[in-house]
């Protein structure tokens, strides 16, 4: 077919162009301009080249947020990702309990973060909370505004009651796509449950898993609401995580310069992050083919 | 290897099947003689795959008893059967490379090493993938996947039986001449009881020894291909088998004549009344055209090579017939002659066994 070249095409761009720039560019640009300058009020701003970046890298307090950031993304994936795909398999494949099942799964996706951390803030309470009163009566010293562990489990135990049903409902989705032929089959061959998981339900949720994990990276990684409303980052700075340090600098302290050299960094660690775990999944996909 | 014996066998898929139309196998009894080549033959959706899955213990069935020789295995789990199956649509296990896949039956039934693999081996090179033994299953075309499908089956040499369902729909017609050889090969030198499921004719009957006939749930009629086409049991079988199928006619019978619409027509013995709908039966290889007899508008004459085909209408019933390459025809009125020998009878679409020889004219 031929094609006519005409400039004036990219014209028709322009609105996506003018979209983006609004929505993403612009405010992002702003936060690179407020990341290299100083200002001491009156609204007047001083460069300061790379001095905010310096200082975040540098940073002790960043670090320990960094590291127990990094912390509660591995515990979670390493409580969700399996917990999902366990909750998948036993999950009733066609009929009534099925569609029950998706219901209640949905459920705690649809509750709103702030929410989410309203419940469990509330229901682990040592004074009026269920889980609180409950632990405590049965003896056990519970009490996440002081001790930094049991603000850990319950921080932890909300984003696994949030969480694992997104992992689980992907599974369950992967797993919905495999022919009862397969079953069939390794019956035949008389496949132990364990080789029917490592050989036809696992590599089928593979795609899936792949999706489930990376969102959940993400997301974790990011998590900022239902902490903050729950620990509000304590006892201490036991539960300050990244999101929290950061708000707490740009909000909290006004600290616009340093805040926001954080934020490009942070950004491009996830950005990083996600495109490394992205590639190396794909690649190990295509190693596959012949 | 055994016998495999269907006693009073029926299976609904419904909980509570009210009546006999909630059956997708009606009550049947059947037995598979060790070491038979059976062809299960029916158009889709008649129970084959169904009838497979009972035999192979992947469906329990609603009713009757399924026993290995002697034994009951009605409530037996697959496993415990030692059945091998190869399905419709290729299933390969991805991960795995082409040598893991046949590897896989043996191995889960603990047998050492050596042995697979001298039997892997030994299917590879049948299936025509020694080549590609290391390559992974995953990005293997659907032809090769199928090829795995069917070594994973044959790999054992201790099976019960192999059952086919479907096995070459996915496969290239040259292939599937040269996989059906080396099935019939295969047969041949172990003797499995084979059961292979199939809408196509042609594949049944050259595979198999015995061909078991399905209809809307029903074993209609089980014979070796011959019996099929020279004594169709069932009005289904005369039109399944045969290109085109037999021409029936609705007729009146009495001893040994016919009346299509009061036209005499003779046949080649004597039947006793029978009641139901009454039609006679004949394959368009035994009707031919002539001066005088039953009266004929011919509609269309196809070229099918070899042969031609004729279509036409006797008082309004549709009928082929088959005519050598050299003899002329035309479209228009002509009259038919049946070969009385070749003539069937049938009531309520069952075959209707002639009482005797025909009488002396």
């Amino acid at each position: 077919m031929d094609k006519s070249w005409n400039n004036r095409a990219w014209f028709l761009v322009l609105p996506v162009l003018l979209l983006v720039a609004f929505s993403a560019v612009i405010p992002l640009m702003t936060v690179v301009n407020y990341s290299v300058q100083d200002t001491f009020g009156n609204n007047e701003f001083f460069w300061a080249g790379l001095e905010w970046f310096e200082e975040t890298i540098t940073s002790e307090r960043i670090h320990a947020a960094l590291g127990r950031q990094v912390l509660f993304t591995a515990i979670i994936l390493a409580i969700e990702v399996p917990l999902g795909i366990f909750v998948a398999l036993n999950m009733p494949k066609k009929g009534f309990w099925a569609s029950l099942c998706l219901i209640l799964m949905a459920m705690p996706l649809l509750i709103p973060f702030n929410v989410v951390g309203t419940i469990w803030q509330i229901f682990g309470r040592v004074d009026i909370g269920l889980l609180g009163r409950t632990l405590t009566a049965m003896g056990i010293d519970y009490n996440y505004t002081s001790d930094w562990l049991d603000a850990w489990v319950t921080v932890i135990v909300m984003d696994v009651w949030h969480w694992t049903s997104l992992v689980a409902l992907l599974c369950y989705a992967g797993l919905q796509s495999i022919p009862e032929a397969y079953y069939q089959a390794a019956k035949i061959d008389q496949a132990s449950r364990w080789a029917v998981f490592r050989y036809i339900e696992l590599p089928k949720m593979r795609g899936v898993l792949l999706i489930a994990v990376l969102l959940r990276f993400m997301d974790s990684f990011m998590i900022y609401t239902e902490p903050f409303v729950v620990t509000g980052g304590g006892p201490g700075n036991s539960t300050t995580f990244l999101s929290i340090d950061l708000v707490k600098m740009a909000i909290g302290q006004f600290d616009l310069g340093p805040a926001a050299a954080f934020s490009i960094i942070y950004f491009l660690v996830i950005l990083l992050v996600s495109w490394v775990f992205y590639t190396v999944m794909t690649n190990l996909d295509r190693e596959d083919r012949p | 290897m055994a016998r495999i014996t269907l006693s009073n066998l029926a299976h609904s898929y419904l909980p509570k099947p009210r009546g006999e139309a909630d059956f997708a196998l009606k009550e049947m009894d059947h037995v598979w003689q060790d070491g038979g080549a059976y062809a299960l033959l029916g158009a889709s959706g008649c129970g084959k795959t169904t009838l497979l899955n009972i035999i192979s213990g992947l469906l329990r069935p609603s009713r009757g008893r399924v026993l290995f020789g002697e034994r009951d295995v009605t409530d037996a789990p697959t496993a415990e059967r030692n059945i091998a199956q190869v399905f419709q649509f290729p299933v390969v296990y991805d991960t795995m490379t082409v040598r893991e896949n046949l590897a896989f039956p043996l191995r889960n039934r603990g047998r050492d090493a050596a042995y697979v693999e001298a039997r892997v081996g030994q299917i590879a090179r049948m299936i025509g993938m020694e080549g590609a033994l290391d390559t992974r299953a995953r990005g293997l075309t659907a032809d090769a996947k199928q090829k795995i499908s069917l070594g994973r089956g044959m790999v054992r040499e201790d099976v019960n039986a192999i059952l086919f369902d479907e096995p070459l729909t996915v496969i290239d017609p040259h292939m599937k001449w040269e996989l059906r050889t080396q099935l019939k090969r295969l047969h041949r030198e172990f003797g499995h009881t084979m059961i292979y499921v199939t809408h196509d004719q042609t594949e049944a009957l050259t595979f198999a020894d015995k061909v078991v006939v399905m209809h809307e749930g029903r074993v209609v009629q089980t014979g070796t291909p011959e019996e099929l086409f020279e004594t169709p049991g069932h009005t289904f079988v005369g039109y399944f088998i045969g290109s085109p199928g037999m021409n029936l006619f609705e007729a009146e019978v009495s001893g040994d004549m016919a009346r299509v619409m009061g036209h005499p027509v003779p046949l080649g013995a004597t039947y006793p009344p029978t009641g139901g709908r009454v039609q006679i039966g004949v394959r368009p290889e035994f009707v031919s055209l002539a001066d005088a007899g039953l009266p004929v508008t011919i509609r269309r004459i196809e070229d099918v090579g070899r042969h031609r085909i004729l279509r036409g209408e006797v008082f309004g019933q549709p009928v082929n017939l088959l005519l050598p390459e050299d003899r002329p025809a035309a479209t228009g009125s002509a009259f038919l002659q049946l070969a009385p020998e070749k003539i069937n009878v049938y009531s309520d679409d069952w075959r209707v066994q002639p009482v005797g020889a025909r009488r002396a004219a």
